[in-house]
């Protein structure tokens, strides 16, 4: 469409910057906090110019909180719920989509169901599961057999305790769904006559074209899983598993204590640096996973 | 080199049958083309052939052995899609030789059989491309190499060029046959191009609503149409049909009130009886309006061919197609005789549509008398 209406282009052109600038300005605020002293930091109204004191509050912020631990166990949880994210979301589409199983449909509405139940809202029943994995599994024997079982794993305090309630996806689930859709049924015939079995036919051709939905995918799931806070609070309880948003409270200043928010914020810029990373890296894939198809 | 045998197949999808009781026996080495309007079964038959249907009853065997239950790779089959179906982020190399791949092929002689296939049908040059970067008719020829490479006892095509141009389409044809020739597989081509039909059938098999309605040479089935939607189906312009009775003295039938003669030997044992008449446009004939023996009518309109034309002509609203050679003219709204010469008209059963003359011995002599011409 061309038009030539420059009082609407400037109006256009305000309301974008206005929006940078609600997006924004909460960085600079962090930015310019976290450069300054604790004096500077305090001052009303808050100064937006940047102090000299970054290098030394980033320095605080990393000892204080113990970072380095907190920031490998994030990455670590991070990776892994993401790759299992991505492995159960391509394998349950491909269950959906190119298997003909007269449930087939009651299982993907059951799956696409769990969007409305987020782990906040689940929360107590998984950690009583996580406490207690074989709980059910010991019921269910017991009610049917009498027998009692000893069966005993406890996922609390572990990295898979961290990733495994996290890894079940409903939207990765009908994003691959959908992207299977697209693909045309003479490519599994074709793959079927070629001699495939369904693994191979997968392996071979589903996941090197899903490339794009799968990068897409990761970004998404790599931001969720490090932004995880209540989970990996309620699950750990030793430090050696603390992630790093848990982490981050022990720089947020109590009611009794020196309001160092310049420490906080120095803090929360290190913990925000590896998911800006790699939304900057796979953003090309991200845009293009989510809005077309290669083909 | 496979013989199939089709008994019997049925298929259904929940209450709607598609297919009502097949029987078809395809020789070792045949070119067997399916033909028929969109709907009408044929493509379901050849997926049923490939296994990628199930059979809701009856039996295909290939070579003697029942392939009902064995899977697609089991059957021997290669498949050429409409779409092509190729693996869109493999090369042209690999969209070849996956099958090989699969069956665990060594690297070696995967090479070596991917080099020959592409030889033969002419991809050498473009063996590193990506699909997409190949035009439809290279496309068409990775697809035919796919199926080729694994050496398989049938090929089966369905409707491959139905996604080209005119202009290509022509020549795939050719160049389809001669891969036939040369490689002598078994081959189902299915199609609803009565020309690509004609051209590349060994074996002519028409297919309407489910049900095999004439299985012949090419030209039989243009010459003796088993029924009246094959006549209806098959030729282009299709067969010009009247409904009448044949008269008591079964040496004519009325059309718009005009004595048109027919074989006496047809007439004579179908006298009395409601049929349709049925003729080729190549086979009428337009004269002045008045000749003797003519049916008056009023030209509707001319399609110009270039080597002929054919002359739409209205007969008390009903319309005929004539085929005529350049020459002749003929304009918009003008009075003409039509001849219909009586050793071309071709009887149907107004009610089962059925051919009245499955074996009369003087409609053969016609079709002998056309061919030579």
């Amino acid at each position: 469409m061309i038009e030539r209406t420059p009082i609407l282009n400037a109006v256009t052109y305000f309301i974008m910057f206005l929006g940078l600038l609600l997006i924004l300005g909460p960085f600079w605020m962090i930015f310019a906090a976290s450069t300054q002293s604790l004096a500077q930091v305090n001052t009303v109204p808050f100064n937006f110019m940047p102090g000299a004191d970054f290098l030394h509050n980033l320095q605080a912020a990393w000892q204080r909180a113990n970072l380095g631990p907190a920031l490998f166990n994030s990455f670590v949880t991070s990776v892994l719920v993401m790759t299992g994210k991505i492995v159960v979301a391509a394998l349950s589409a491909f269950a959906i989509v190119y298997f003909r199983s007269p449930l087939r449909h009651v299982f993907f509405w059951m799956v696409f169901l769990t969007l409305m139940l987020p782990l906040e809202v689940r929360v107590i029943p998984t950690y009583n599961i996580a406490a207690d994995v074989f709980a059910p599994v010991r019921w269910l024997i017991q009610t049917l057999t009498g027998i009692e079982l000893s069966l005993q794993w406890n996922l609390l305090n572990s990295y898979s305790g961290l990733v495994l309630p996290l890894i079940a996806t409903a939207t990765g689930t009908f994003l691959y769904r959908q992207f299977y859709m697209t693909l045309p049924d003479e490519l599994a015939e074709a793959a079927k006559m070629d001699g495939a079995r369904p693994w191979r036919f997968f392996i071979d051709i589903l996941l090197p074209l899903s490339r794009t939905n799968m990068l897409a995918l990761a970004t998404i799931m790599f931001v969720y899983a490090w932004n995880q806070y209540l989970w990996p609070k309620l699950m750990t309880t030793e430090a050696e598993y603390r992630t790093a948003m848990v982490a981050m409270r022990t720089l947020v200043p109590s009611v009794n204590s020196l309001p160092e928010w310049n420490i906080s914020m120095a803090g929360a810029l290190i913990i925000m640096l590896p998911p800006l990373i790699v939304v900057a890296v796979l953003q090309r894939w991200f845009v293009r996973g989510l809005v077309s198809t290669e083909k | 080199m496979a013989e199939i045998s089709i008994k019997d197949i049925r298929k259904s999808y929940g209450r709607t049958q598609i297919l009502h009781g097949v029987d078809l026996n395809f020789k070792s080495g045949e070119f067997v083309v399916i033909l028929g309007p969109s709907g009408c079964g044929k493509s379901t038959l050849l997926r049923m052939i490939a296994g990628l249907e199930e059979i809701s009853s009856g039996e295909i065997s290939i070579d003697g052995t029942v392939v009902n239950d064995l899977e697609p790779r089991d059957r021997g089959c290669s498949m050429v899609f409409q779409n092509y179906a190729l693996y869109p982020h493999m090369s042209v190399a690999a969209n070849i030789g996956y099958a090989l791949k699969v069956a665990g092929v060594p690297r070696a002689e995967r090479d070596r059989r991917i080099a020959e296939t592409a030889r033969i049908v002419g991809l050498e040059e473009l063996l590193d491309r990506k699909p997409a970067q190949l035009s439809g008719g290279q496309r068409q020829r990775v697809a035919m190499g796919r199926a080729i490479i694994r050496e398989p006892k049938v090929f089966l095509f369905d409707e491959p060029l139905s996604n080209l141009d005119a202009k290509l389409r022509v020549q795939m044809r050719v160049e389809i046959r001669r891969l036939h020739k040369r490689l002598s597989a078994t081959s189902v081509f299915v199609t609803h191009d009565q020309v690509e039909a004609m051209t590349l059938a060994d074996k002519l098999i028409v297919m309407n609503k489910g049900h095999v309605e004439q299985v012949g040479t090419p030209l039989e089935i243009y010459h003796r149409p088993r029924t009246r939607f094959v006549g209806s189906f098959i030729g282009s312009p299709a067969m010009n049909f009247f409904d009448s009775t044949v008269a008591p003295e079964g040496n004519f039938v009325l059309f718009d009130g005009i004595r048109v003669a027919i074989d006496p030997a047809l007439g004579r044992d179908n006298a009395g009886k409601p049929v349709a008449a049925g003729i080729r446009p190549e086979h009428c004939r337009l004269v002045s309006a008045g000749t003797a023996n003519s049916v008056p009518a009023i030209v509707d309109f001319v399609e110009e061919l270039g080597s002929g034309r054919i002359v739409h002509v209205e007969i008390d609203g009903q319309n005929f197609a004539v085929a005529m050679d350049e020459g002749q003219l003929f304009e918009a709204g003008s009075s003409v005789g039509l001849q219909l010469p009586a050793e071309h008209i071709q009887l149907f059963s107004l009610e089962t549509g059925l051919r009245l003359d499955d074996d009369v011995p003087a409609l053969k002599r016609t079709i002998k008398t056309t061919v030579a011409a």
